[in-house]
């Protein structure tokens, strides 16, 4: 089936499979391997990209249902070489190690910083809930959270 | 002069490229070359625990779209190749006798893509013998039913088949005033890195095989790979792409690692792997998984004089790693911080069908940590003191020589009486314990548990040293080579750093390379808590003598005496001292090489052994006692690992191990039914620890440098770990101790914590 999906600014006319999940289609279809796979029951949040502004895990999607949607990837953060403020806070305060729930884990900050701009440490702990890290431990990552709600 | 940029907080140089592209794991090559028009492999897994085969139909799955090939075993002519820690266990890649745990491989399909794989995997029908399956490991030890019959039982390695002496029962304790019995599980757990397993393999035109692998080193993987491919290891090379974590259980190949050069050169293409996260959950190695019988006895004072531990060590379906972590790992290490006089230590390892057992982050470390710690806990409450002062009394003064235990584990330095009293100073200790004694007195429901342990772990005990090249090229940037294997721990910065110190070429233009066997033939990756201590510490050690080489190029150029060249490590230039004004610059100095081999040094570099950290964990938790819920409301951890070279990740290191220790210690557990049936096969039913289950960490500093290598590092990878699991096990213990809860096996769940009180009462 036909979809038209603008991923990063780009629009993308492509014909896929009605069971292709929207991980697969910004992976595959598009070549966009910054967004990650961790799991098959979406429970670890690797996938998780921004749909029309909000952060949606993308394996609990399917390509079919963002068509005429504007979908946000890891790569389309960055603007003129300059990072998102959430980039920046994770490399300040070592909120990432092997990296591989990096991509996921700054799209849903972003997006829960959105929900509620100036959260607590908890707000935050319980927010990230459905994202998990197994390298960090959490504690840099909660904090480049906090430290990109007082930058902005 | 700018000052030393080791022991500072410095930024990782790998960040921008994970926070804006992300990271090229193993199934992101997209672009390789020798890649492109890659099918893919899927691997059809045993449905049963344990059973004999009577036959494989693969011929539904053959006729299925976009199928290419269908092997079973018989199919590749797959012989038996032995384990080895016991070589009268064997196996084949591909189960084709008979199958010993759910999730082993035993038939391929490659398909042009990875969906159509998975659809024909599930078409092959597989016919079973069943036969009985074990989940427990004293079970398995004294049924006459074998997993491997020429090893004629299912204990496949014993440390008193190896001479050393058995443990001599009750006898041992005559003549202690305190004798405490225990029997702990340290429960069977999944490694869980975010990137599953994958891999890819092509053919190349000059006949040689290259793998990409997700490993945590690549330098022990070309052997297996050419002996599954029957070619000459040279014919082999590994490439590492970035991995997305390890703790251990990317260490080894795996079956469905060895075979894709086999695959792919049976169907003429290059081929890609990578599992779902629920064959992962079953195919991936397991950690931990002992079981712990253990006495200890002293007087009524509190002095502990013996101590006996017989550790059943559960290998899983295979005579792996996890089989020797316990002769080797934990029973050195089961004296922990404590000057015990007369210690007795047996570890016994037995096959069940279950996942085979693998180093998990500590591996036999947290393991020995925790059964001392709960005996030490139970001791303590038998005579009615306070558990960090019958700790304090008997924790081995401070020592700056090497110091053996009874049971003869030797530390390098340590000062376990100074870790803890830093960590019950900073963690007000004192205020807690008046907080909870509120807590009982008002009879609260919610009640506060606070757990102390002491550790000392070993870490470098993988390799006796590292290989490092550093090599200067003629735009005057540099490339460091090295033998360990980063996924997460921050090596380029690391490496960066230490290089830079040497050479004064800034850290942006050094380059690390690492994983490629072509490039770094020799390596023992990164396990165990080495990196630093073996592969940074060379780096540190061939940049040194490569200032040095340069010096003497510097020389003749110009037309000084070697003696008298000094580097100025903040502009990058040679010159005579005392004359800055003539100087050479490492690109003339690279240029003025080339002919001759370039300015390059390349060196294996020896440490004098393992390295022995030590620490002191407190965990503070709620027990709602109405409920059996336990909150990890707080936690502290001071954690020695020598000198440090950058605390920014030094923090990093301890918060991921204090999260991946507190998962065992509260949350998590594999678990099989009583057929072997797996039960937390993803991540929906294993109870991954996420952020919202922990507190934030209170990292306390100290700093002991060992003196067995040049920069004074011990390792920081795993002693989070093993500091915080028994800290909070204890926490959780003390928190409803006063009801007459003694013990609770871990992980100390709601349900086990709700049990305990109730048959207390």
């Amino acid at each position: 089936m036909k979809v038209t999906i603008t991923v990063n600014g780009q629009t993308h006319e492509s014909d896929v499979e009605p069971r292709t999940l929207l991980v697969q289609y910004v992976r595959d279809t598009l070549g966009l391997t910054g967004t990650n796979i961790g799991c098959d029951t979406s429970s670890c949040g690797a996938c998780s990209l921004h749909v029309n502004g909000e952060s949606v895990k993308s394996c609990t999607m399917l390509a079919a249902q963002a068509d005429g949607c504007e979908v946000t990837t890891i790569e389309g953060l960055a603007k003129d070489g300059v990072m998102h403020p959430m980039q920046t806070a994770f490399m300040e305060n070592h909120g990432l190690q092997c990296g591989y729930c990096t991509p996921g884990m700054v799209m849903a900050s972003i997006s829960l910083l959105k929900e509620n701009p100036n959260p607590t440490e908890e707000e935050v702990r319980i927010g990230l809930e459905g994202n998990l890290c197994r390298c960090t431990g959490y504690h840099n990552i909660v904090k480049s959270v906090l430290a990109a709600a007082q930058a902005k | 002069m700018g000052g030393s940029i080791l022991g500072n907080r410095v930024l990782r140089k790998e960040d921008p490229k994970f926070l804006t592209t992300g990271g090229k794991y193993v199934d992101d090559l997209l672009d390789e070359p020798l890649l492109q028009e890659a099918v893919h492999v899927t691997y059809a897994r045993s449905s049963v625990a344990h059973g004999r085969i009577l036959s494989i139909d693969t011929s539904d799955a053959a006729s299925m779209p976009g199928v290419i090939a269908v092997f079973t075993g018989a199919d590749l002519d797959l012989q038996p190749t032995p384990s080895a820690f016991n070589p009268a266990a064997t196996r084949t890649l591909l189960a084709m006798d008979k199958v010993r745990y759910v999730g082993e491989p035993l038939a391929i399909i490659v398909s042009e893509t990875r969906e159509q794989g998975e659809d024909a995997s599930e078409a092959i029908i597989v016919d079973y013998d069943v036969l009985e399956a074990f989940v427990d490991v004293e079970q398995a030890m004294t049924s006459s039913t074998l997993l491997y019959e020429a090893c004629g039982s299912n204990v496949v390695f014993d440390t008193t088949a190896l001479g050393m002496p058995d443990n001599t029962g009750d006898d041992f304790f005559a003549g202690c005033e305190v004798v405490v019995k225990g029997r702990y599980m340290n429960q069977r757990l999944a490694p869980c890195p975010l990137e599953v397993r994958g891999a890819a393999a092509a053919w190349g035109p000059d006949g040689r095989l290259t793998q990409w692998l997700s490993t945590q080193h690549a330098q022990g993987a070309p052997g297996p790979i050419a002996a599954a491919n029957g070619v000459d290891v040279s014919q082999v090379r590994v490439k590492t792409p970035d991995v997305g974590g390890g703790f251990g259980a990317k260490i080894g190949t795996y079956p469905e690692d060895l075979l894709l050069g086999v695959i792919s050169k049976r169907v003429g293409r290059p081929v890609r792997w990578r599992e779902t996260r629920s064959e992962s959950m079953v195919g991936l190695g397991h950690g931990r998984a002992q079981l712990q019988y253990i006495t200890i006895g002293g007087s009524r004072d509190g002095k502990v004089s013996h101590y006996q531990f017989h550790a059943i060590q559960d290998s899983g379906a295979w005579v792996d790693m996890g089989t020797i972590l316990a002769p080797f790992m934990t029973r050195p290490m089961s004296s922990g911080v404590y000057a015990i006089p007369n210690i007795e230590c047996r570890t016994t390892s037995v096959v069940t069908n279950t996942t085979p057992t693998v180093a998990y982050r500590g591996a036999g470390r947290p393991e020995a940590t925790a059964a001392i710690e709960r005996a030490m806990d139970m001791f303590a409450a038998e005579i009615g003191k306070d558990a960090a002062e019958v700790r304090r009394i008997n924790l081995i003064p401070k020592f700056m020589e090497p110091h053996t235990t009874a049971i003869g584990g030797t530390y390098d330095v340590g000062d376990y009486e100074e870790s803890l009293n830093r960590a019950l100073e900073a963690s007000d200790y004192a205020g807690w314990r008046k907080k909870q004694a509120e807590r009982r007195a008002n009879n609260d429901p919610k009640q506060l548990g606070i757990g102390v342990s002491v550790y000392v772990e070993i870490t470098g005990g993988v390799g006796t040293g590292e290989s490092a090249k550093v090599e200067v090229l003629e735009d005057g940037s540099a490339r460091v080579y090295t033998g360990t294997s980063p996924h997460g721990q921050g090596h380029d910065t690391s490496w960066s750093m230490l290089a830079s110190e040497q050479t004064g070429i800034p850290m942006d233009k050094i380059e690390l390379v690492w994983g490629d066997t072509d490039l770094v033939p020799v390596g023992s990756g990164t396990m165990g808590s080495r990196s630093l201590q073996q592969g940074g510490n060379a780096v540190y050690a061939v940049a040194g003598t490569l200032v040095e080489q340069a010096k003497s190029v510097a020389a003749r150029l110009l037309e000084a005496n070697e003696a008298d060249i000094v580097l100025d490590k903040d502009k990058g230039v040679f010159h005579v001292a005392g004359t800055p004004a003539v100087s050479k610059t490492w690109a003339e100095l690279a240029i003025a090489e080339k002919a001759t081999g370039g300015l390059v040094h390349s060196d294996v570099i020896g440490v004098v052994g393992p390295t022995f950290p030590f620490g002191a964990h407190v965990g503070i938790v709620e027990v709602d006692t109405e409920t059996g819920k336990v909150v990890h409301i707080a936690h502290y951890a001071c954690d020695d690992a020598g000198t440090v070279l950058n605390p920014m990740l030094l923090e990093g290191q301890i918060h991921g191990g204090v999260a991946q220790g507190a998962a065992q210690a509260l949350m998590e557990e594999v678990r099989y039914d009583e057929d072997g049936n797996p039960i937390t096969s993803n991540l929906a039913d294993y109870a991954f620890i996420s952020a919202a289950e922990l507190p934030s960490v209170h990292v306390i500093h100290m700093e002991t440098p060992t003196p067995n290598n040049l920069i004074g590092a011990k390792g920081i990878g795993e002693s989070g770990t093993i500091g915080s699991t028994p800290a909070l096990q204890s926490a959780v213990i003390d928190a409803v101790s006063h009801l007459g809860v003694r013990h609770i096996d871990m992980p100390t769940t709601a349900e086990r914590v709700w049990s305990a009180i109730q048959q207390a009462r």
